[in-house]
């Protein structure tokens, strides 16, 4: 037992942990953004708007998250020079972010579509009635009601947000979780299935009250039709 | 001065008219060469079978159904197809759906003031006043906090036409307004349009109240099969009707009720 407990003071678990936490914490804000952009594209009365939503999200939905994490380091940095700023490290993390969120947003933006499926078509329809064009009718009268509708999607991408953040890993992003798991590994190899173990019921931990506040949050924010 | 007198030269011709309107939906032909013209302050009727095409008529007119050719104006603009001009001129016509559609996340306070802020650019306090005016005017000033789905169908349709006016447009478009209704709701929500009626707002009327086009109607409009078949006062078409589809449909009517 003081054999396992050992590797807490030799490793700082919790500070990985909140590694991706705020690796979570930054891609979710990215992919909510840009996944909302995605869905307002994706349900515009332009056609060409709409294939470009289209295009983004089949493209990136279908491709691995370690390919767009790896492209990030590789491509964009190593042979392109791509900088996000910060030092060495820093750079790391927010290409890791962005890959992160631009991997998510192709998910947030079909959550929130299926949040739209949830307003009658009606309401689009009063709100073009009295004079409201796309974006305004969006802003007031689609988007939060389709907000409300997609919580339990949207939670569903934050919960795998969660858990794809240790894929910054393969983005030389050394602290996170599963960097650190790897590296007790290599040195602790008489304790591994304990090892393992944390790391999973670390991740157990932060992920049961993310899907238990969105259950929460879609009874209580449910439209009343 | 040149604006002026356009302003004036288009108030005095009709306020909606529709000029050899098609559409199809496959090869079904819903409306089939259609030629209306609603003047100001004229109420309108448009009665017919199910089908016949007129409650898609009634939504043409704000392009929420599009046409295939033919034209549409408003207030002498031709409607537009898309854009910020179709915007501008749908915040003209008032609009009033068969299954109300209030905005089900806002109160029905925001409800009427949403047009009139985001559309007319008013000041939450200027358009709050508004508001209670025309809730007092429709009878639901004292459920102005509630939600939509708070409320009866009746006082949720009534909401709708509040919300409608405080657009000050100059049509009323009403797409089968008490269809969706309990009959017991169904009056208050036509002594409300009657009141409208009254005060000289132009109305366009899609129902199957006959009660309300005989009342209300200064012109009734049969339409089958998405023809225009006869048009005639309410009085002259109820009692000497001309045709033989508004025979049978009102001999169905009478042998129904």
């Amino acid at each position: 037992m003081d054999n396992y407990l050992s590797i807490f003071t030799e490793y700082d678990v919790p500070g990985a942990f909140w590694v991706n936490i705020q690796l979570t914490f930054w891609a979710a804000l990215g992919a909510l953004l840009l996944g909302t952009v995605l869905a307002l594209l994706r349900i515009s009365p332009v056609a060409s708007f709409r294939a470009i939503g289209a295009s983004y999200v089949n493209l990136i939905r279908n491709t691995p998250l370690t390919i767009i994490i790896l492209f990030g380091v590789l491509a964009l940095y190593g042979q392109l020079g791509f900088n996000l700023g910060g030092d060495f490290q820093g750079n790391f993390f927010r290409l890791a972010v962005m890959g992160l969120a631009l991997y998510h947003a192709a998910f947030v933006c079909e959550a929130i579509r299926s949040g739209v499926n949830t307003v009658p078509l009606g309401q689009a329809e009063a709100a073009r009635a009295i004079g409201l064009s796309f974006l305004p009718a969006a802003r007031e009268v689609i988007l939060p009601q389709a907000f409300r509708g997609a919580i339990v999607p949207l939670g569903n991408t934050l919960i795998a947000l969660i858990k794809n953040s240790t894929v910054a890993a393969v983005g030389s992003v050394a602290t996170e979780a599963s960097s650190t798991m790897k590296t007790m590994i290599e040195f602790r190899a008489d304790i591994v299935i304990p090892i393992f173990l944390t790391f999973a019921v670390g991740f157990v931990i932060i992920v049961i009250p993310v899907g238990l506040l969105t259950t929460w949050l879609s009874k209580k924010l449910a439209v009343a039709r | 001065m040149k604006s002026d007198q356009q302003a004036q030269a288009s108030s005095d011709g009709p306020i909606v008219e529709l000029t050899g309107v098609n559409k199809h939906y496959g090869a079904l032909h819903v409306l089939n060469d259609i030629n209306l013209q609603v003047t100001k302050g004229e109420v309108v009727v448009i009665l017919g079978p199910s089908g016949s095409g007129k409650s898609t008529l009634c939504r043409a007119i704000n392009r929420l159904e599009t046409i295939d050719d033919g034209k549409i104006s408003i207030d002498g603009k031709i409607l537009p197809e898309e854009g910020k001009a179709l915007a501008t001129l749908r915040a003209d016509v008032g609009m009033v759906f068969q299954s109300f559609n209030l905005f089900a996340h806002k109160s029905i306070l925001e409800n009427v003031t949403l047009g009139p802020i985001k559309v007319k650019g008013l000041k939450k306090a200027a358009a709050d006043k508004l508001a209670m005016q025309l809730l007092e005017r429709v009878g639901v000033a004292n459920q102005a906090g509630k939600l939509p789905a708070q409320l009866s169908g009746g006082q949720q349709q009534r909401v709708a036409i509040a919300r409608a006016l405080a657009m000050r447009p100059k049509v009323m478009l009403f797409d089968e307004p008490t269809s969706a209704l309990d009959p017991e709701m169904i009056n208050e929500v036509l002594d409300t349009m009657v009141g409208l009626a009254k005060e000289g707002m132009t109305m366009l009327v899609v129902t199957h109240e006959m009660g309300f086009a005989r009342k209300a109607a200064d012109r009734v409009i049969f339409m089958a099969d998405g023809q225009i078949v006869e048009q005639a006062t309410p009085h002259e078409f109820f009692t000497n009707p001309q045709s033989d589809r508004a025979k049978d449909f009102l001999g169905k009517l009478i042998t129904n009720h």
